[in-house]
């Protein structure tokens, strides 16, 4: 672990036209926190581990007198060790000072920013926003992974403070390892269509909670000849998400500020229809309806496909459904749990799809392998790495 | 909605995120003080990267070499100064301990509620 190449300098971050620009200061802020995060997921979160085995597990499993039973109760014995206390405190400390540094870097140039992206949006149709939304309590109840505001907090008029912020630290949180323009896990979507089904070319592409549109500009770029739709709540996100877009070239995707409970499409609209890390972000009730809507919109012959942290699952041990659930319980994440103890097969099939038509499969994000580190499963920072579990089914 | 010149960046920048906030330690205030120290060891990397930075450019200039800075050594008017430096900076950052020991020579300080009510 020690002769571990550190991660890459955030100065190779991909800068487009609405990237807040950093300073000297800034770029060692972010490397110190990237270079936090590889610590405690390296060094740190092996002992972790340790201590449950070696002290928590033996001790608590005494004085039960059987073995631990679930996750929960490994949380509360965890709870009291010291080393789990630290190792706690530290993630969400480095996380909130990662939230401090972005947002101090965007707000400093906030007005320069609003009127770049001003100018590459430019009022454009394929930016539709809709102040008349209302932000569903998955988006709002609480500021989703600790970042201040959530997605859809607007400070000034055309803001875009929480999208640029985002952008900025996802670098530092991954240690570079989404890639240079952070779309890793959209990259890998492409990739694995391009290769698999080299045949398969949607025409229409729906992408759900695109937040800043990362992950659906590789599949604008795979499919230059589709119409894609992009949605999120977040105005300030999409607003940047489009003038990102736009700034690398990309002119082919709706930014749609809507609710993908009911987005109003005609039945079979779409070919392809995606999502990356979203459906942590959702709810029991959201989650069924919209899978029941994404079969409703999905072309007979198109495909959806969905890129996710692992599910839990039986075959997974206590210790690590205890570790990786941390987020449910320390970065706001409240529906993460409940989400990554579902069957996704069984609610796929609800919605309608064909069992035989259905599939799962480990991604790990695509990037620049000259700069930037091949995802591992060693010493991995759970719920941070770039390797994904990808589900969803043909129609 | 707020003007972009009305907006408090500073206190924005550091603003909490919604939803109550976990503390793992035994007590509270260790939560703290490691948060404050965390981001003082952040700030310290900036500091400790900028001069880094400056050498280098130093160096680049040709003006000095980051050898010769390596390989600096201090005469011993300079070695004095420097030590004293060093001895004033550790009691700075110690100095919350210097005071709790001054107890031992001091006694027990005086109560201020105390003095309050003497004075009243």
């Amino acid at each position: 672990m020690s002769k571990q190449a550190p991660p890459p300098s955030w100065r190779h971050v991909g800068r487009h036209g609405v990237f807040p620009q950093g300073k000297l200061d800034d770029a060692s802020r972010f490397d110190f926190l990237a270079n936090m995060n590889r610590h405690l997921a390296t060094r740190l979160s092996p002992k972790v581990r340790e201590s449950f085995e070696k002290r928590v597990a033996p001790r608590t499993e005494q004085a039960l007198g059987r073995p631990l039973k679930d996750r929960g109760e490994v949380r509360e014995a965890m709870a009291r060790e010291p080393i789990y206390q630290m190792w706690s405190a530290l993630r969400r400390t480095t996380m909130e000072m990662r939230q401090q540094a972005g947002r101090a870097m965007v707000l400093r140039q906030l007005e320069p920013l609003i009127e770049k992206a001003r100018a590459l949006n430019d009022a454009a149709v394929t930016l539709q926003l809709d102040p008349t939304l209302e932000i569903p309590r998955t988006a709002c109840a609480v500021d989703i992974h600790c970042m201040p505001g959530g997605y859809h907090t607007e400070l000034v008029e055309d803001d875009i403070t929480n999208g640029a912020n985002y952008d900025a630290g996802i670098f530092a949180t991954t240690g570079g390892m989404l890639g240079r323009w952070n779309d890793g896990g959209g990259q890998a979507l492409a990739q694995w269509l391009k290769q698999k089904y080299p045949a398969f070319k949607p025409r229409r592409i729906l992408d759900l909670g695109c937040t800043i549109g990362h992950n659906v500009v590789p599949l604008a770029q795979a499919f230059p000849e589709a119409e894609v739709i992009a949605i999120d709540v977040g105005a300030p996100m999409l607003r940047y998400a489009h003038a990102r877009a736009r700034s690398l070239g990309v002119e082919n995707i709706t930014f749609r500020q809507a609710n993908a409970d009911d987005l109003g499409y005609p039945d079979g609209h779409f070919d392809l229809i995606s999502s990356a890390m979203f459906w942590h972000e959702s709810s029991a009730r959201s989650m069924p309806l919209q899978l029941r809507e994404i079969y409703r919109m999905l072309a007979v012959g198109g495909l959806t496909a969905h890129l996710e942290q692992p599910q839990y699952g039986e075959d997974m041990s206590l210790y690590e459904q205890f570790i990786r659930d941390w987020d449910t319980w320390n970065n706001n994440e409240p529906f993460w749990g409940v989400m990554h103890d579902y069957d996704v097969r069984q609610m796929v099939l609800d919605a309608g799809f064909a069992a035989d038509k259905y599939f799962e499969t480990t991604v790990a994000g695509v990037v620049d392998r000259e700069v930037f580190p091949v995802a591992e499963s060693n010493g991995e920072d759970y719920g941070r790495a770039a390797l994904w579990t990808m589900f969803g089914a043909w129609k | 909605m707020s003007k972009i010149s009305d907006l408090d960046i500073i206190d924005l920048a550091g603003t909490r995120a919604k939803g109550a906030r976990p503390y793992y330690f035994n007590d509270p205030d260790s939560d703290r003080l490691l948060s404050i120290v965390m981001a003082v060891a952040m700030e310290h990397a900036v500091t400790r990267q900028r001069l880094d930075a400056l050498e280098r450019l130093i160096e680049a200039k040709g003006l000095l070499s980051r050898q010769e800075l390596d390989d600096y050594v201090p005469d011993r008017a300079a070695e004095g100064e420097r030590g004293v430096w060093t001895q004033e900076y550790i009691a700075r950052i110690l100095r919350f301990v210097q005071q709790e020991t001054e107890t031992l020579r001091d006694g027990v300080d005086v109560d201020i509620h105390a003095v309050q009510d003497e004075l009243r």
